[in-house]
């Protein structure tokens, strides 16, 4: 009753030897990379015949550039990962990126906060997380709490969040642009943008999170067998409150670094923004049983959808053929990591 | 004695829950507005209701093969597009059989990777959603597709057009749903596919052709798919690249809420019409109340969730989950 894809293996699984279980790790991990030294070359080599502007692609501030642009979905990615690792899902993400960048926006111009001046910004950045931890922490309680599974508590809420921006603005855009964020959000240091540190900073703990702590540990051995999870003595409803609160705080946080510097939201912004997240956790090698996957290749996977983007942009094909590239290659991705999983294990399916 | 009232109650609640929610909200809608209960707000209703309840018809075979299908909106806006695009091009005669022939094309594809192939659903169907959705711009290049004779083609009528009063688009969702339902729950196909919901291991071992099953399920899905693009053709003479969007996730929650649930096996197309229903008429009352579409999304969190949570409380026999 708790698996998230109903295609789950029901014949017991055999374990792989540590060694074995090491090496894939490093294949999978490296594919990744692998990957994008692969689409760095192959653009820059298309460019030089197919390249309407006569800049190269492998241009340093173009990178620079490409950095700051994946982070929004990036952070929501990062966060995605834990949670898919842990054997959940979470399809609310956009909304409550939506929500929390409302919050953000609307939050500046309340009277109390104007009079504060700037000092207001960290109190609505503070308002906006704490907005995007209650919404991960009514996602984790439902999960805990009814024993329903992720997919449709969170497909529920996804529809209940957005109802939620709606209700709050009607139809208008909401907007505040304030001076002092926006040049905190373009402000660059050793050349990073913002948003580019943020984007690193939240790997990095994510990954400090899932490979050095206890937390981290026993997220990883719930996603691979909740029952022995249980039986291990783990408190598995905790370990998932704590994963959906850090997910909302995730798309708190990305909403905090993107709608710093555009100052307005639409309340349909973020929408399948829950699906490019799946895809680049997907494309790091993330398993959607959960109890596999690492939180640095879905840094990679963000990079190479973003690659994929501005490589087909760069080499004059249409926005329509990097949908049906990227769905193609999701496909692709799944094929070969069966194809390559498929000698150590009996039947595997995902 | 009360614990034995407690546990029919729930029960019942659990096993008729979906039906008794829908005829306290009819009442309820029906006392705070009589407008709501008259037979043309009724028919607006279905009808408007219909495309997705198409759809939702050939998602109820997938999900009970055990398996999820979230490439169908996506496949709608291919499915609509390419039909008007080719009414004027090639004439609706032909258009219309051309366009299922692709759509049912893009249905054999995904049953193939998942049946044959068995390649995760969810992932599959992600990647179909994107890829389908490209495939879409490049035949629209991106533009919006509209007839040009809007007046003097026949093509409107499986979306406008009606038959002693009742508008096409109901007859076809209803005559859908009555062949699909007997196709589900008569024939050995259906069974087959409770079978290889239910438990694929065992049904592998009992001689049923899994990966044929799972692949006819795409099929089903892609062809009901096909008639609801043509619904919205038809209706609009006209479309955008992206009609069918975030219709999946809406399609699902119309099916899980008639009770089919995710890890295959179980569900009706009887409940997912109910399922369908259910979401038309809250949107329909709560308007009629005066209040804006958003709150329909909100009302619709919580009856999803108190839905599937009642369902999966009465079958372990308590309230809360047993995990720590």
């Amino acid at each position: 009753m708790t698996d998230v894809t109903p295609d789950k293996i029901v014949s017991p699984v055999k374990e792989d030897t540590p060694v074995a279980l090491q090496r894939r790790k490093l294949i999978a991990q490296g594919a990744i990379w692998a990957f994008i030294v692969v689409e760095l070359i192959f653009f820059s080599v298309a460019g030089e015949y197919l390249s309407v502007s006569d800049k190269a692609f492998m241009d340093f501030e173009n990178m620079l550039l490409l950095l700051k642009q994946s982070a929004p979905i990036g952070i929501i990615a990062l966060g995605m990962t834990i949670i898919m690792i842990n054997g959940n899902i979470d399809l609310s993400v956009g909304a409550t990126y939506a929500l929390a960048a409302i919050v953000l926006l609307d939050s500046m111009t309340w009277p109390w906060m104007q009079a504060l001046g700037d000092s207001a910004i960290p109190l609505a950045w503070g308002l906006a997380l704490l907005t995007g931890m209650a919404l991960g922490a009514i996602n984790g309680l439902l999960v805990w709490k009814t024993g329903v599974d992720a997919f449709i508590v969170t497909l529920g809420s996804m529809l209940g969040f957005r109802g939620l921006v709606f209700m709050y603005n009607g139809e208008q855009p909401t907007s505040h642009l304030n001076w002092t964020l926006v040049d905190f959000a373009e402000a660059r240091f050793l050349g990073l943008h913002t948003a580019t540190w943020f984007l690193l900073g939240v790997a990095l703990l994510l990954w400090l999170l899932m490979t050095r702590t206890v937390h981290g540990r026993n997220a990883y051995a719930i996603g691979n067998n909740r029952e022995a999870a249980v039986n291990a003595g783990i408190r598995v409803g905790p370990h998932m409150m704590i994963n959906f609160m850090i997910i909302g705080f995730l798309a708190a946080l990305s909403a905090v670094v993107f709608y710093s510097e555009s100052g307005s939201v639409n309340p349909n912004d973020g929408m399948l923004f829950e699906l490019w997240a799946i895809t680049a956790v997907v494309l790091g090698g993330t398993k959607l049983t959960g109890g596999y996957g690492s939180v640095v290749a879905t840094l990679g996977g963000v990079i190479a959808i973003q690659l994929l983007r501005k490589g087909l942009g760069h080499i004059g094909a249409d926005t329509q053929t990097v949908n049906l590239v990227i769905g193609l290659i999701l496909i692709a991705v799944l094929f070969l990591d069966r194809q390559l999983n498929r000698k150590g294990k009996q039947e595997l399916r995902t | 004695m009360a614990d034995m009232t407690r546990e029919r109650i729930g029960g019942l609640l659990a096993r008729q829950g979906i039906l008794i929610a829908f005829v306290a909200f009819m009442i309820v809608f029906a006392l705070a507005n009589p407008r709501f209960i008259a037979v043309d707000n009724i028919l607006g209703v279905v009808r408007s209701t219909a495309i997705l309840g198409v759809i939702a018809l050939g998602v109820t075979f997938v999900v009970i093969g055990g398996n999820l299908d979230l490439s169908v909106g996506s496949m709608m806006s291919f499915s609509t597009i390419v039909v008007l695009d080719l009414h004027d091009k090639i004439g609706p005669a032909l258009a219309i059989p051309a366009m299922f022939a692709l759509t049912l094309g893009l249905g054999a594809f995904i049953g193939f990777l998942v049946g044959y192939l068995k390649l995760n659903s969810l992932i599959v169907t992600l990647g179909m959603l994107s890829a389908i959705h490209g495939l879409t711009l490049t035949w629209s290049g991106g533009k919006n597709m509209d007839i040009a004779d809007k007046e003097g083609t026949w093509f409107s009528v499986f979306g406008q057009g009606s038959v002693l009063g009742l508008p096409v688009p109901i007859l076809i969702f209803a005559l859908l749903a009555v062949v699909l339902s007997l196709l589900l729950s008569r024939t050995p196909f259906g069974r087959k596919v409770y079978a290889v919901g239910g438990n694929g291991t065992a049904a592998v071992f009992s001689g049923i052709p899994r990966a044929r099953v799972v692949f006819l399920t795409y099929l089903v899905s892609s062809g009901c798919v096909a008639v609801a693009g043509l619904l919205q053709a038809s209706r609009s003479l006209g479309s955008q690249n992206t009609v069918g969007q975030g219709l999946e996730l809406e399609v699902l929650a119309a099916v899980i809420l008639g009770g089919a649930s995710l890890l295959g096996g179980s569900g009706t197309v009887f409940k997912t019409v109910i399922g369908v229903l259910i979401l038309g008429f809250i949107q329909n009352g709560l308007l009629l109340m005066g209040l804006a579409f958003y709150v329909q999304y909100v009302v619709t969190w919580v009856i999803i969730v108190l839905a599937v949570w009642l369902d999966v409380a009465a079958k372990r026999g308590r309230l809360l989950s047993p995990i720590a």
